[in-house]
């Protein structure tokens, strides 16, 4: 049951994204002219505004559920302690006891499953019902008063949001605190975990967090990672978008497309085991990378290139043809036309591709799980670490600072680029 | 300077879609040619085509002596060799380049100096009246302005060809008015040889040296706005020129030099027609008297609709609607006697069956 809540306050936010930037796209003109012809508003949202969501709504359902399939973290915390196991967990406990054929069915198995989810997504809401919402010229949107509603519904979300969000943090601090797990006495307070020094007793004998030489490694890491995957991802985002949207109609563009949504549907841990299986020998001219840096950048990058592409292409998509035409027949070649007038006119979408990508590998556990080893420890895994051996406090520790260097890192970005959204990330 | 522009059986698919059917067009150096036609004729298909932002699925382009396209040879010039400019309709200035930017950038591709590039932003944005706007950005400007930036653009790197598709639709009545001025003033300056791409009959009347009409990807006619205006090659051309619109009557050619229209007979001076024949009036060649007059036809005023500086009138006998153009404001009423006559110099006939102009 926890596990069921903690998917759910999870993806609610990834739900949440893909039904609002439905809702943002639809042209208020639509509504207005239910409106003009006299319908309630409340006719309005059933006749006309629910029908143009729920593709998205049930295509954030289908897709929810795909992910959640796939997820480690949250079942591997939550569940193993009582035997509570995941397809995914499975997959991670079959590595770890070598039995690696074992591993790769079960890949194989969610793989197969997140497939069907995404075919029986494709059938149901098909192309029929897909509706092209922007229609470019005159778009407008209007934001619709929500009346005397607006108060109540403004104070249950912000509840919401603090049930969801501060309450957990809190509780996540409250806890590191404790010198002993589940002694709510005041003197049981202490920063033993955050900067103790090393001491038998704790921990295993390992210091506190601050001090952890391990720790600091972790995050530099992490960051390492976070930052390299997250500008490759973006370039190759622009890229791709820019050859997926030149060629449009062709069929090649479709298929790139196409190919290029593939690592969405395989869920994470899957697409780390399929990476061991790719790059624990030597292939080609690849030299072995298990074990590597490089390899996590690979396989992050690889794992984001959906949302890349996506973003990339709706980056792409507002940039008019004939803008890069007038470059064409100035006689600037490919390469100044997207240095010059291109990639300026996109960086808006790198940014937020950047960001995007930044933040989900900072925390990305499932995808990197079977590939961390201890020279490339990262936050992430660290947690899990400390989890595994009962370490209950370190963990939460390291949370906070995962999620310290995520808002940091989200402001500081923020700061560099104004306008760019998550939203636009995710390239809807 | 200037050059001339062969095109010879141009032909582009999209998909099922033929956008141009076997276009021949010759334009000799320094004239100033509408491609003119209703939406979805391919104009815009064509200039891209000359352009080099399309590639044809058949046929050649010249321009001056050089071979710029050729399906059979394999030939493509890129866009940026053609020593062309093109103006957009949406003007495609770059947004996040300011104006003297937009202007250099072509200059910068072509490796001019400094000094030089000054000098050409000094005088292309003298030549279209937008001195001192180097340092503004696209969207700090209104959509005339733009537009005329997006001229100084084109005029900077000195093209022998000039290209503009449908550049004042998206200015208003009185502006779109004020730039037909100045473009055929900067064309007759320049003298550059010029493609220009209208839906709108009156543009193309008033600019060109030749219009070239076009309808469904087919090239219809290619003459003077003189020509095209008095004897429309076919009855699809009669139709799309001319404003209130020609007026265009069944009939049987019965003996000599007279048609049978129906309630009235009109007398013809063509001896070529016969049989059945489309006769072709314009409006403002309908001479209107209140009295009885020895050969008119009596109508009978249905509608008057004064605009100004002239008259529509519409008459009716029977079946037989007629539209006419009056000068000054019109004095006739609604359901007034009228006498109508015709002079035999300005009909057009045209062929039934195929709908081709019979010459006389
Ligand atoms: N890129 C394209 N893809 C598919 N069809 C096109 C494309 N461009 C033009 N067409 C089609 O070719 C025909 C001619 O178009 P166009 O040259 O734009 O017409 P015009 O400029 O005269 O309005 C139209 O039927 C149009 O739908
Ligand atoms: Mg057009």
């Amino acid at each position: 049951m926890p596990i069921i809540i903690c998917s759910a306050l999870h993806y609610y936010t990834f739900f949440f994204l893909f039904v609002s930037a439905a809702l943002m796209s639809i042209d208020s003109n639509l509504e207005e002219a239910g409106d003009l012809m006299g319908a309630s508003r409340g006719r309005i949202l059933r006749k006309i505004t629910f029908p143009l969501v729920i593709p998205a709504i049930l295509s954030g359902v289908i897709m929810t559920f795909s992910k959640v399939m796939g997820t480690f973290g949250g079942p591997n915390i939550l569940g193993l302690p009582v035997r509570y196991y995941v397809v995914a967990t499975m997959i991670r406990g079959s590595m770890a006891a070598q039995e690696k054929g074992d591993a790769f069915v079960l890949a194989i198995v969610l793989i197969l499953f997140a497939i069907t989810t995404i075919s029986l997504n494709q059938r149901l809401v098909g192309t029929r019902r897909s509706y092209e919402t922007i229609g470019g010229r005159g778009f407008v949107a209007r934001l619709n008063k929500l009346g005397k509603m607006k108060r109540v519904l403004f104070i249950a979300v912000i509840i919401f949001q603090i049930l969801v969000i501060a309450v957990p943090i809190g509780l996540l601090l409250y806890n590191t605190l404790m010198l002993i797990d589940g002694n709510y006495s005041l003197n049981n307070l202490t920063l033993q975990h955050w900067i103790g020094p090393r001491n038998t007793v704790y921990n295993h004998g390992e210091p506190g967090v601050l001090r952890n030489p391990i720790i600091y490694s972790a995050a530099w890491n992490s960051i390492k990672l976070a930052l390299w995957t997250a500008f490759c991802t973006a370039l190759l985002g622009i890229v791709l978008g820019y050859a997926i949207v030149k060629g449009r109609g062709t069929r090649l563009s479709k298929l790139v497309e196409q190919l290029a949504f593939i690592p969405y549907i395989i869920p994470g841990i899957a697409f780390g085991a399929v990476y061991i299986a790719m790059f624990a020998r030597k292939l080609g001219p690849i030299p072995p990378l298990y074990g590597t840096f490089a390899l996590l950048v690979i396989v992050s990058v690889t794992k984001h290139i959906p949302f890349s592409s996506r973003s990339g292409v709706s980056a792409m998509m507002q940039v008019g043809r004939e803008l890069e035409e007038a470059g064409i027949v100035a006689g600037a070649n490919v390469w100044q036309r997207f240095r010059r007038i291109i990639f300026p006119l996109t960086s808006s979408g790198f940014m937020s591709g950047f960001l995007m990508t930044f933040i989900t590998t900072m925390r990305e556990l499932s995808l990197i799980i079977l590939l961390v080893t201890p020279t490339t420890q990262l936050l992430a895994s660290q947690t899990m670490q400390y989890t595994e051996n009962g370490d209950g406090q370190e963990a939460n520790a390291v949370i906070l600072i995962l999620i310290a260097i995520v808002v940091l890192g989200n402001f500081i970005i923020g700061r560099f680029s104004r306008g760019s959204s998550l939203q636009k990330g995710l390239g809807m | 300077m200037s050059t001339t522009i062969t095109i010879n059986n141009l032909t582009k698919r999209f998909g099922k879609v033929v956008a141009l059917d076997n276009v021949n067009l010759s334009i000799e150096p320094g004239t100033f040619v509408t491609l003119l036609g209703p939406s979805g004729c391919g104009k815009t298909t064509l200039l891209r085509c000359v352009a080099g932002l399309e590639d044809p699925d058949g046929g050649e382009i010249y321009i001056g002596d050089q071979l710029v396209f050729s399906y059979d040879k394999g030939i493509t010039l890129p866009s940026g060799k053609r020593d062309l400019g093109l103006v957009f309709q949406n003007y495609a200035l770059w947004p996040h380049m300011k104006v003297d930017k937009n202007i250099t950038f072509a200059l910068e591709i072509q490796k001019l100096g400094k000094e030089e590039m000054g000098k050409r932003v000094k005088e292309s944005l003298a030549e279209v009246k937008m001195e001192g706007y180097e340092d503004r950005y696209p969207r700090e400007m209104s959509g005339g302005q733009q537009q005329r930036i997006a001229l100084a653009r084109m005029l900077a790197y000195r093209p022998k060809v000039f290209l503009m598709d449908e550049p004042l639709s998206n200015l208003d009545a009185r502006l779109r008015m004020d730039m037909r001025a100045e473009l055929k003033r900067l064309h007759h300056i320049s003298g550059a040889t010029t493609i220009y791409v209208t839906h709108d009959q009156v543009e193309a009347l008033t600019m060109s040296t030749k219009i070239a009409v076009m309808k469904e990807g087919v090239l219809q006619q290619l003459d003077t706005p003189d020509i095209v205006y008095h004897y429309p090659a076919n009855l699809f051309v009669a139709d799309f020129i001319g404003n209130p619109k020609v007026n265009l009557l069944d009939g049987v050619v019965n003996g000599k030099n007279v048609v049978n229209i129906g309630p009235f007979k009109l007398a013809i001076d063509n001896i070529n027609a016969t049989g059945k024949v489309v006769v072709s009036i314009r409006p403002e060649d309908i001479t209107i008297s209140t009295q009885p007059v020895p050969g008119a036809v009596e109508f009978s005023a249905y509608s008057v609709l004064p605009s100004g500086a002239d008259s529509t009138i519409i008459a009716r006998l029977g079946e037989v609607e007629l539209t006419i153009r009056e000068m000054g404001i019109s004095k006739i009423k609604m359901d007034q006697k009228i006498w109508l006559t015709f002079d035999p110099q300005t009909l057009n006939l045209y062929d039934k069956e195929s709908g081709n102009l019979i010459a006389s």
